[in-house]
């Protein structure tokens, strides 16, 4: 497994595609910026939906509406977040795919997905799920923390790729 | 070079020489200044996107204010805290980069657009604060508070192609 991962990275790196984003300085770190500002996108519109099932923000709008209003924002963004991340993948394939930071953060936006999911779902048929706190109280706040430990983690996971780098290239 | 001698003292401190030595302590502040950094950035496009009448049309603009400036300021001073930190660990050269400085710059544009934003445009607001398009000088703000952080972003990351390692 290692070592076809291992494989694959070698033969993605020496493909022109990734040749050209390696020997143009200008590439990565643009699209590196481009991928921040949407993490800053995905990571606040997921705090605005976490703070109000927390009832910290938002009290005069309820949590369904709330969650209309910044949920789609997270799934429009994702696509340009997982656009610039697979060209940064692509210039780097050693540096990210066989780096235990990245593999994590993988792991983490698979379960915030999910999670994502789990608070827009049960909205569709019940608009006031999420608002009714004498029978999902705990849930409703347990839900919040996950999502907002998931994103954060992501983030922690992401500026570690940096520190993590075991290929040494 | 009497801002170099202060921040050669800074860089001498026991602190910025802590972060600069210590293996993990850069990476862990750096991750908390991105985590709050890209809070303070996403949390004001709420407001900007509002104030140039693009998004929820329809919600008050001091209602949104008052859920979100509060997330943004509280992120902000983290922001600022960390980011001190981090420049103390190698204040002279940071103070020498050219996308640090037009970052700082850059900072300096927000906080005067915010003041004009504050003082001066938020004197009439009951006119406006319902408007689904605002008048063009509040437009005018916040697509200047818009692009002014999306590029404190941009710069932000240059940083780290253009510092050689210490």
């Amino acid at each position: 497994m290692a070592t076809s991962l291992h494989a694959f990275c070698q033969w993605l790196s020496e493909t022109p595609i990734s040749l050209t984003i390696q020997n143009v300085s200008w590439i990565i770190p643009t699209v590196q910026s481009i991928h921040i500002l949407c993490v800053a996108i995905i990571f606040s519109s997921a705090l605005m939906i976490d703070l109000r099932m927390l009832n910290i923000v938002g009290r005069s709008q309820a949590t369904g509406a709330y969650a209309a209003r910044f949920i789609p924002w997270i799934w429009i963004t994702l696509i340009v977040l997982l656009l610039s991340g697979s060209i940064l993948i692509t210039g780097e394939p050693t540096r990210s795919l066989e780096n235990p930071s990245f593999q994590l953060k993988m792991v983490l936006l698979v379960l915030a997905m999910l999670t994502t999911l789990g608070i827009q779902r049960p909205l569709a048929n019940a608009e006031g799920y999420w608002d009714q706190p004498s029978r999902r109280k705990v849930l409703t706040k347990v839900v919040a923390v996950v999502s907002l430990c998931l994103w954060v983690g992501i983030i922690f996971a992401g500026r570690w790729i940096a520190y993590t780098n075991t290929a040494g290239d | 070079m009497g801002l170099d001698s202060i921040f050669q003292w800074l860089y001498e401190t026991p602190l910025g020489t802590a972060i600069r030595e210590n293996g993990v302590l850069f990476p862990w502040i750096e991750s908390t200044h991105v985590l709050f950094i890209t809070t303070v950035v996403g949390s004001i496009a709420i407001v900007d996107l509002r104030l140039i009448g693009w998004v929820w049309k329809r919600r008050r603009i001091s209602v949104i204010t008052s859920e979100v400036l509060p997330i943004t300021w509280t992120a902000f001073v983290i922001a600022a805290a960390t980011g001190l930190l981090l420049f103390s660990s190698n204040a002279v050269k940071y103070s020498h980069n050219h996308f640090f400085q037009a970052k700082m710059a850059l900072l300096v544009v927000a906080f005067v657009n915010m003041l004009i934003l504050n003082l001066i445009h938020h004197r009439d607001i009951a006119q406006w604060d319902d408007a689904p398009k605002p008048p063009g000088r509040v437009r005018l703000a916040g697509a200047v508070s818009l692009l002014v952080w999306i590029s404190v972003i941009v710069t932000a990351r240059w940083i780290g192609f253009t510092m050689s390692a210490f």
